[in-house]
This record gives structure tokens, C-alpha cells and sequence, in this order.
């Protein structure tokens, strides 16, 4: 009988941690994506209820193409992009701006909604009661407008942080990335598949619990 | 910048990439009526049933919507053949996407049936009606209504995503591009025009919706 050669070998336990350590990436990512891409949300949706007919000739056509086009789309097109205007990205840097513009744009619908949501007759009491625009903004908008649309910011949050999976398509070796490498090794799908669902649900469950919890408390 | 567009290769192939997209709406369009029928299902499960079956329909939602759908896709297309279970790429698709919009949309029907009050359903019992026919003649399509809106959502939420059909090898808008991209190598111009093809797609969706909650809604 002839010796054979094995290329796959079975799952072990130093596996986990090559997952773990691809979960940490992930959260990294979806981390600086969902947070810089709030703050940026947050201006351009404050922009959007400012401006008025301007802004929705321009800003809003501009923002709504991030969310009418799959994320995946917009991750190919800039990671092949970019090199034709010169600039050199790795997959994290690329997948990184995407995630960011795609999450600002989501964002910014979100906060216009709950800039919105404060009535006209509010914020003119805010302003007669000598406030100025900002103190306005800061004391009135701000923690109506939040209550308003917290639940739906954290959907935009765990989606961004679910997406992020797409970068994988970047050769950015994330969860999804790592799992893949994994099963193309061990041949041991669904245990793989399970296992990295499992981290996903991990990161995603917890926080989408204790927003609806909170939703609920802030209803009484 | 010395780099040279081609777009003629992009444009002669447009009548294929046009034929995908078609493709790519008729499995979302599927997906979701599939989607609405199971999440409506998952939501009056758990709102009725008690024990097992309850689990397994929470699970279902919890898990539709706490991993990512990529992941969905890739169980159903790989995972399952480990029990050898082999389904072709549309169905995988197909699969997963109405995996993701029954947990998704049950969610949402479970908000609109909270929202109709009790008294709708005591009433409609209390002339005759079975509960099926009150389900379906009274409850249902006010729960529908209130829906109407995130329906939509979910429904361009289901294009969006159909696109990750291109990582299981399925030949919609995205698989399509992507085939003729690595042919021609020109895969800027090609994703380029599909990233307008898609938006043009969710326009149409949402303008649709729009024509057809004016015709819905009239009273």
C-alpha cells in the first residue's frame, strides 16, 4: 500500500484561538467603523435637517447611494479603485473607509429621523426661553431626538458590525475570513460554521438584548 | 492617473448583466413572499405556542439576526453538505435570504400584531368568525398595513443582500459581474455599471411601494 499524504488535518484547540484572534479583528474593525462613522453620521444628519431643499438635492442623493448599493459592491469598486487614483490601501484600510462611509450614511438617515422627531413648537419654546441654536440642540434635540432613534442606531451599530463579514471579500482575515481558511484546512464545515456563528451571536445578542430591554424601560 | 477606462466590453456585455438583475429580483421577490408567509408563521408562533415549538421559533429569529448573512448563505450552502446535502446555487440563495427575511420580518410582525388591539379579534370571534378567518379577514391585513413600510425595507434589504450570491457561486447581478470581470479583467468598469444597475433596481422597488400603498391605502 502506498503512504499517503494528508493535507487536512482535524480541528484543535489552537484553532480557537486563531478564531478568537480573528473575532478580535472584527470587533476592531466594526469598533472604529461604527463609532467614527457615527460621529460622521451624526454631522451629516444635522446637516441634512439644516439645509433644507439644498441639502436634498445634493447631500441626500449622495448618502442614499451608500444604502442603495450592496456593501459588497461598494467594497470591490473602491478596493479597485483606488490604486487608479494612486492611492495604496491594504484590505483593512479599504474595507475600513467603505464601513465607514457606509455606516455615516445609514447614520445620518437615523439622526435626521430623530432630529425630526423633535417637534417645531418644542424647540421654538427652547429658543424663546433664551437657548441659543447649540444649547437648543444640546438640551432639547438631543436627548428626545436619541430616545427617539436609539433602537434604530443600534440596528444600524450590529449591522455594520454583521457586514463587516463582507470585507473578508477584501482578503481582510476577519471571523468570516479565518472560518473559511479554517474549513478549507480541516474540512470540518459545520462544526466551523457553528462555531464561528456562534462568536457572531456572541457579539451581536447582548447588546441587541439590553437595547430593547432599554427600549422597553424608556416606553414606561 | 494613467489608467485607461474601457467601457465598450462593459456595454456590449450590458443585455447579459440586464438578464442577471432580472434574476436578482426574482429571488428577492420569492424570498420575500416566502419570508412574509414564515414570519408571519414565526410571529404568531411565538406570540400563541408554548415549549418546543416556541424555542425553535425564537431561535430562528435570534439567530437570523445575529449573525451575519453571509454566514447564513455559507451554512446552507456549505454546512449542509457535510450531512450531504448538496442544493444548487439559486436555492442556496434562496434559502438563505428567506431565512433572513422570516427572522427579520417576524420581529416586525410581532410589533404590528401588539399594535392591533384585542378587542379587534373578541369582536370579529364574537360575530361568527373562526379564528383562522379572523386572522386572515381582520387581524392579518392591519398587521400588513402597519408593516407596510419596514416590509419595503426588507424587501430592497433582500436585493442588497442577494448580491452576496457572487461568494456561493451564483450567476445573478453580482455573480454575473464578477464573471465577466475576471474574463476581461476590466473589474472596475463592470462593478461600476452594476453598482448603477442596483440603484436603479431599489429605486424602482421604493417607487413601486410608493405607487402601490397610494392604490393600498386609500381609506
Amino acid at each position: 500500500m502506498q503512504p499517503t499524504a494528508t493535507f487536512f488535518s482535524g480541528f484543535s484547540p489552537n484553532d480557537l484561538l486563531f478564531l478568537g484572534g480573528a473575532a478580535l479583528r472584527t470587533l476592531w474593525i466594526s469598533l472604529l467603523a461604527i463609532s467614527i462613522g457615527s460621529l460622521m453620521g451624526i454631522i451629516f444628519g444635522w446637516a441634512l435637517s439644516v439645509s433644507g431643499v439644498a441639502g436634498s438635492f445634493t447631500l441626500a442623493p449622495f448618502l442614499d447611494i451608500f444604502r442603495s448599493v450592496p456593501l459588497i459592491i461598494q467594497l470591490v469598486l473602491f478596493f479597485n479603485f483606488a490604486p487608479i487614483i494612486g492611492l495604496k490601501l491594504d484590505p483593512f484600510e479599504a474595507g475600513l473607509i467603505v464601513l465607514l462611509v457606509y455606516t455615516s450614511a445609514n447614520v445620518a438617515n437615523v439622526v435626521r429621523g430623530g432630529i425630526e422627531a423633535v417637534g417645531e413648537p418644542m424647540r421654538r419654546a427652547a429658543r424663546s426661553l433664551g437657548m441659543t441654536y447649540w444649547q437648543d440642540l444640546r438640551y432639547v434635540v438631543w436627548p428626545i431626538g436619541l430616545r427617539a432613534v436609539f433602537p434604530a442606531w443600534v440596528g444600524v451599530a450590529l449591522g455594520v458590525m454583521k457586514d463587516s463579514a463582507l470585507v473578508s471579500v477584501l482578503g481582510y482575515v476577519e471571523l468570516l475570513k479565518a472560518s473559511q481558511i479554517l474549513v478549507t484546512r480541516t474540512q470540518e464545515t459545520i462544526l466551523i460554521l457553528a462555531i464561528v456563528g456562534a462568536f457572531y451571536f456572541a457579539l451581536s445578542y447582548p447588546v441587541s438584548y439590553y437595547a430593547s430591554r432599554l427600549e422597553k424601560r424608556w416606553s414606561q | 492617473m494613467n489608467y485607461n477606462f474601457h467601457w465598450r466590453p462593459v456595454f456590449k456585455d450590458l443585455p447579459d448583466l440586464l438578464d442577471a438583475a432580472l434574476l436578482t429580483l426574482e429571488v428577492a421577490a420569492l424570498s420575500m413572499i416566502l419570508g412574509v408567509l414564515i414570519g408571519l408563521g414565526l410571529s404568531l408562533i411565538r406570540i400563541h405556542m408554548k415549549g418546543p415549538v416556541k424555542w425553535f421559533a425564537t431561535a430562528w429569529v435570534e439567530l437570523a439576526r445575529n449573525t451575519p448573512a453571509l454566514l447564513q448563505l455559507f451554512f446552507f450552502g456549505f454546512g449542509l453538505g457535510a450531512f450531504g446535502i448538496h442544493f444548487s446555487p439559486y436555492l442556496i440563495v434562496l434559502m438563505g435570504l428567506t431565512f433572513n427575511n422570516a427572522g427579520y420580518l417576524s420581529e416586525n410582525f410581532r410589533g404590528g400584531f401588539n399594535a392591533i388591539p384585542d378587542t379587534q379579534m373578541r369582536a370579529s370571534r364574537s360575530l361568527g368568525m373562526t379564528a383562522f378567518q379572523a386572522y386572515t379577514r381582520i387581524i392579518i391585513p392591519q398587521v400588513l398595513r402597519i408593516v407596510y413600510h419596514p416590509m419595503t425595507n426588507q424587501m430592497v434589504w433582500a436585493v442588497l443582500m442577494s448580491s452576496l450570491g457572487m461568494l456561493v457561486g451564483f450567476r445573478e447581478l453580482s455573480g454575473e459581474t464578477q464573471f465577466f470581470a475576471s474574463k476581461t479583467f476590466r473589474i472596475f468598469e463592470y462593478f461600476a455599471v452594476t453598482a448603477v444597475i442596483y440603484y436603479f433596481i431599489v429605486k424602482i422597488i421604493l417607487g413601486a411601494s410608493r405607487l402601490l400603498a397610494i392604490r393600498l391605502f386609500r381609506y
